[in-house]
C-alpha cells in the first residue's frame, strides 16, 4: 500500500466515523428533545396531546389532592393560566404549594398533564430558571426571589 | 487577621505567577540560563503561598470565624468538623481556591521532578502553567474573593446546603479537580512544544505518566460523584447527562483518547500534531467544565452562585486560553516532524481509530451539552436534551469502540494481521456469543438488545484477559512458567488488561442496573410489609434521633429474605433548622454486588409514610469497574520504563512522512 493510500484509507475511515456521529446527533435532535413550556404557552400554543414536554410554573394553593396509593393531583400556575397535573409516584422533598415546579410528561386529550417525574428544589427559596423567567414575563415577579435564584442543588422524583 | 494574612499570600502568588509567566518564557527565547532558571523556585514560591491562603481560610473555618462573608455563608459552629473543612469547597469562592491550590501544586511538582527536563522544555512549560495560574488567581481576587469580611459579624453561620453535608463532598471535588486540572500538564506541555516548534522523546515519556496521573483522578472523581448522587438524591439515579456531569466526561474522554495517541507518539514517534492537538483540547474541556459549573448558565445541583461577572471574567479566560492555543496551533503545528510510518491495520491504526470513536462520542456529548444553551441563545426557545438523546448518539458509538477494544493490544506494531487477532479472539467472542444466547434464553424474549450488551462486556473482559493468556502462554506451557513469564510481563502491560476489563466491568453494571432493577412505591403504616424479589420489608415505626445540626426522622424495618432475618435499614427524613431545609438519607443494603436501596417520602398524616424500595440489580459494578480502571492505570504508572531511563527510540526511518 502506497503512503497516499495509507493517508486516504485513514482519512476515509475517519470521515465514515464522523459521518456516523452526525447522523446520529441529527436524528436524536429529531426526536429526543423535550421543549420547555409555560401554562400560557401551553394554553396558547395548541399543543398536542402525547407529545412530550415539559412545564414550570408555581404549584397552585389549595389545588393539591392526593388519591388512592400515591396519586397526586396539583395545579401548575403562572398567574395567567393554570394546567392541571396528574401524577403518581412520590414528591420531591420540597413540593409545596406556592413553590415553583417542574414536571415532565404529556397531556392527554381532556387537557390534564400527565407527568412522569417532578422537579423541585432543596430549598424554600428556590426556584428553576425557567420558572423564574415565565414568571417574569407574566409580571409575577418577586424581587426576593432575584437574590436567591439558583443557590440550591436540585432533587428529582420520577 | 488570619483572613487578611490569606489575601495577602494570594496577591503575592498571584505577583509570583506573573514573574514566572514572563521571566523564563523570555529566558527560553534569549536562551539566558539565569533568567530559565527562576522558573522552578518561582513555582515552588508560589505554590507555598497559595497553600498559605488556602490553609487561612481553613483557619477561619475550623475557627467558625463568622466575620469572614465565605465562612458565614456556608458554616455554622454545630457543623461536624469534616463538613466545616469539606465546607471550605462546598461553596464557589473556595473551590476556586481549591482549583488554584491544585494548579500551582502541578506546577511545582513538575519544579520538583522536572529535573531531567531540557532546560528550555522545563522554563516554557513552567511559566505557560503559571499563566493559567495568572488568569485563575485574578478570577478569585478580582470576582470570587473569599476572605471579604462582614463589618458587624452575626453570631451564627448560615450553614452549607444540607444536600452537601455528606462524606461525598470531602472526597469528590478533590479527586475530580486533580483529575481536571492534572490535564493542565499535558497542556503546558503541548503549548511548550509549539512554541519551541520541536518535540523531542523527552517530551511523550513526560506527557504520559501525567495525564495517565490525571486521568486516574477523574474516573475516580466522575465515579465518586456517581456513587454520591445515587444515594442522595433518593430515587436511585446514577448517571443523569445533567450538564455538570457531562462537563466532567467530556474531559475525560479527551483524556482517554490522549493517553492512547501518546502511547503511539511515545512508542512509535508518530501522531505528533494529534497528539497536541488532544492535549490542548482534553485542558480546555476541562476549562469549558469549570464555565459551565462556575458562571451560572446553568442550573444544576452544582451551581452555587450566579453572577454575571464572574461568568464574563470565565469566558474571557476560556476565549483567551482555547482560543490562544488553537491559534497557537494552526501556526505551528504544521512545524512539527512526522515520523513512524504504519499501515492502516496495525496497532497504531486501531490507536487512531480508538480515538476517532472516542473523539466522536466526546464531541456528541458536547453538542447535546451546549445545544440547549445556544438555542436559547438564539431563539429564546427552551429545551432539555436528556437521556433519549444520549442514548441515541452516545452509546451507538461506544459500541464499535467496544468490539475493537481486544483488538488493540493484540496487533502488531506498524503492520498488523487482522485476521490473525480474530483467530486468537475466537474464544472471548464465543464466550460474549454464549452469553447472549444464555441471557436471551433466561430473558425469554424482551429486547435483544440486552442480552448483545452483556455479551459484549463479557467479550470485552474475556479479551483483556486473553492477551495476557497470550503473553504468558498460560494453557500451553507449565504453570510455573506461565506464572514466570507473567512476573517478567510489563507493567504497561497488565495495566491496559486491568483498565480493559474495568471498562467491561463497567458496562456489565450499567446493563444489569438498567434492566434488572426492581422498583416498589408503596404508603406504609407500622406493621406492614413491602416486598422486592426475595425480600420482605417490615415498617417497625419511626424514631427521632437529634444530630449535631439537624433532627433525623428515622424509619425502621426489618428485612428478611425467604423470613429470614438479616438486616435493618433505617432511612431517615433530615431537617436542619438553620435553613429550614429536609433532605432524604436513603438506606443502602449491599447483597453481593447488587444492593436493596430505600427511601423516604414525605409522612402522611394518617401516620402512613410513603416509601421507594428498588432492587438495584449489579449496580455496584459500574463504580467497581472504574476503580479496576485505576489500578490498571496505577500499574500502568508504576512501569519501570515510565520511572527510569529513556524508552528505546523508535526506528528512524529513512523517508518521514505525515502519519495521520
Amino acid at each position: 500500500m502506497s503512503r497516499k493510500q495509507r493517508r486516504f484509507s485513514l482519512i476515509g475511515v475517519a470521515l465514515a466515523v464522523l459521518a456516523l456521529a452526525v447522523a446520529l446527533v441529527l436524528n436524536a435532535l429529531k426526536d429526543s428533545i423535550v421543549f420547555f413550556n409555560s401554562p400560557t404557552e401551553v394554553a396558547e400554543k395548541n399543543i398536542k396531546p402525547g407529545t412530550r414536554l415539559r412545564i414550570g410554573g408555581l404549584v397552585k394553593e389549595g389545588s393539591v389532592s392526593r388519591g388512592d396509593g400515591l396519586a397526586v393531583r396539583f395545579a401548575v400556575t403562572d398567574g395567567k393560566h393554570t394546567v392541571p397535573v396528574a401524577y403518581q409516584g412520590v414528591l420531591p422533598d420540597l413540593f409545596r404549594e406556592g413553590q415553583g415546579v417542574v414536571a415532565e410528561g404529556a397531556l392527554d386529550p381532556s387537557g390534564t398533564f400527565r407527568a412522569d417525574s417532578v422537579l423541585a428544589k432543596h430549598d424554600e427559596t428556590y426556584m428553576p430558571k425557567d420558572v423564574a423567567e415565565a414568571l417574569k414575563k407574566q409580571g409575577h415577579w418577586k424581587d426576593d426571589y432575584e437574590k436567591k435564584l439558583g443557590a440550591a442543588p436540585q432533587g428529582t422524583a420520577r | 487577621m488570619i483572613a487578611e494574612f490569606g489575601h495577602y499570600a494570594l496577591v503575592l502568588a498571584l505577583a509570583l505567577a506573573l514573574v514566572e509567566a514572563s521571566v523564563p518564557m523570555v529566558g527560553a527565547r534569549k536562551n539566558d540560563p539565569v533568567l530559565m532558571a527562576v522558573a522552578g523556585p518561582a513555582a515552588l514560591a508560589q505554590f507555598c503561598f497559595v497553600a498559605i491562603a488556602f490553609a487561612a481560610l481553613t483557619i477561619c473555618y475550623v475557627r467558625s470565624d463568622f466575620s469572614v462573608l465565605n465562612v458565614f455563608e456556608n458554616s455554622h459552629s454545630a457543623k461536624p468538623l469534616v463538613y466545616k473543612l469539606s465546607g471550605l469547597w462546598g461553596n464557589h469562592e473556595g473551590s476556586m481556591l481549591l482549583w488554584v491550590l491544585i494548579l500551582t501544586l502541578f506546577g511545582a511538582l513538575v519544579a520538583l521532578f522536572g529535573g531531567n527536563l531540557p532546560a528550555r522544555l522545563k522554563a516554557t512549560v513552567l511559566a505557560v502553567q503559571s499563566s493559567i495560574a495568572v488568569a485563575f488567581i485574578l478570577f478569585i481576587l478580582v470576582t470570587s474573593n473569599p476572605f471579604l469580611r462582614i463589618a458587624e459579624p452575626p453570631f451564627e453561620g448560615r450553614d452549607l446546603n444540607p444536600i452537601l453535608q455528606d462524606p461525598g463532598l470531602a472526597i469528590h471535588p478533590p479527586l475530580l479537580y486533580l483529575g481536571y486540572v492534572g490535564l493542565s500538564i499535558a497542556f503546558s506541555f503541548a503549548i511548550a512544544a509549539l512554541i519551541d516548534g520541536r518535540i523531542d522523546a523527552a517530551w511523550a515519556r513526560w506527557v504520559r505518566p501525567w495525564t495517565l496521573l490525571a486521568w486516574m483522578f477523574l474516573t475516580l472523581g466522575i465515579a465518586m460523584g456517581s456513587y454520591w448522587a445515587y444515594y442522595t438524591l433518593g430515587w436511585g439515579g446514577w448517571w443523569f447527562w445533567d450538564p455538570v456531569e457531562n462537563a466532567s466526561l467530556m474531559p475525560w474522554l479527551a483524556a482517554t483518547a490522549l493517553l492512547h495517541s501518546a502511547l503511539v507518539m511515545e512508542k512509535r514517534d508518530a501522531l505528533k500534531v494529534w497528539t497536541i492537538l488532544l492535549a490542548i483540547l482534553a485542558f480546555s474541556l476541562s476549562l469549558i467544565g469549570t464555565f459551565l459549573v462556575r458562571s451560572g448558565v446553568l442550573t444544576s445541583v452544582h451551581a452555587f452562585a450566579t453572577d454575571p461577572t464572574r461568568g464574563v471574567f470565565i469566558l474571557l479566560i476560556l476565549v483567551l486560553f482555547i482560543g490562544g492555543s488553537l491559534a497557537l496551533f494552526a501556526l505551528r503545528a504544521p512545524l512539527l516532524k512526522q515520523g513512524g510510518l504504519f499501515a492502516p491495520v496495525s496497532r497504531e491504526g486501531a490507536l487512531v481509530l480508538n480515538n476517532l470513536f472516542l473523539v466522536s462520542a466526546c464531541a456528541t456529548v458536547f453538542i447535546g451539552t451546549l445545544y440547549p444553551l445556544a438555542l436559547e441563545a438564539l431563539t429564546g426557545e427552551k429545551i432539555s436534551v436528556g437521556a433519549p438523546f444520549f442514548n441515541a448518539t452516545f452509546a451507538p458509538l461506544f459500541v464499535p469502540l467496544l468490539i475493537a477494544v481486544p483488538f488493540g493490544p493484540l496487533l502488531a506494531w506498524k503492520r498488523g494481521d487482522v485476521l490473525g487477532v480474530a483467530q486468537r479472539l475466537v474464544g472471548a467472542a464465543a464466550i460474549g456469543v454464549i452469553t447472549v444466547a444464555v441471557v436471551f434464553a433466561m430473558e425469554g424474549g424482551g429486547p435483544i438488545l440486552v442480552p448483545f450488551a452483556i455479551g459484549l462486556a463479557l467479550y470485552v473482559i474475556a479479551g483483556a484477559l486473553m492477551e495476557i493468556v497470550e503473553r504468558t502462554g498460560l494453557l500451553k506451557v507449565p504453570i510455573a512458567t506461565a506464572f514466570a513469564r507473567a512476573k517478567g510481563l510489563p507493567r504497561s502491560a497488565w495495566g491496559a488488561a486491568f483498565a480493559h476489563v474495568g471498562l467491561g466491568i463497567t458496562l456489565l453494571g450499567i446493563i444489569g442496573e438498567t434492566q434488572w432493577s426492581l422498583e416498589r412505591i408503596a404508603e406504609l403504616k407500622p406493621g406492614q410489609s413491602i416486598s422486592i424479589r426475595r425480600y420482605d420489608l417490615r415498617f417497625d415505626g419511626v424514631t427521632t434521633r437529634q444530630g449535631p445540626n439537624y433532627r433525623d426522622l428515622a424509619a425502621h424495618f426489618t428485612v428478611r429474605r425467604h423470613g429470614e432475618f438479616i438486616g435493618v435499614l433505617e432511612p431517615a427524613k433530615r431537617s436542619f433548622p438553620s435553613r429550614g431545609t429536609a433532605i432524604t438519607q436513603t438506606a443502602l443494603m449491599t447483597r453481593g454486588v447488587s444492593q436493596l436501596y430505600l427511601s423516604l417520602g414525605d409522612p402522611n398524616p394518617d401516620g402512613s409514610l410513603a416509601v421507594r424500595l428498588y432492587y438495584k440489580a449489579l449496580v455496584l459494578l459500574i463504580w467497581l469497574g472504574a476503580v479496576v480502571m485505576v489500578i490498571g492505570g496505577a500499574l500502568s504508572l508504576s512501569d519501570r520504563r515510565l520511572r527510569v531511563g529513556a524508552p528505546r527510540p523508535a526506528q528512524k526511518k529513512a523517508a518521514l512522512s505525515p502519519a495521520e
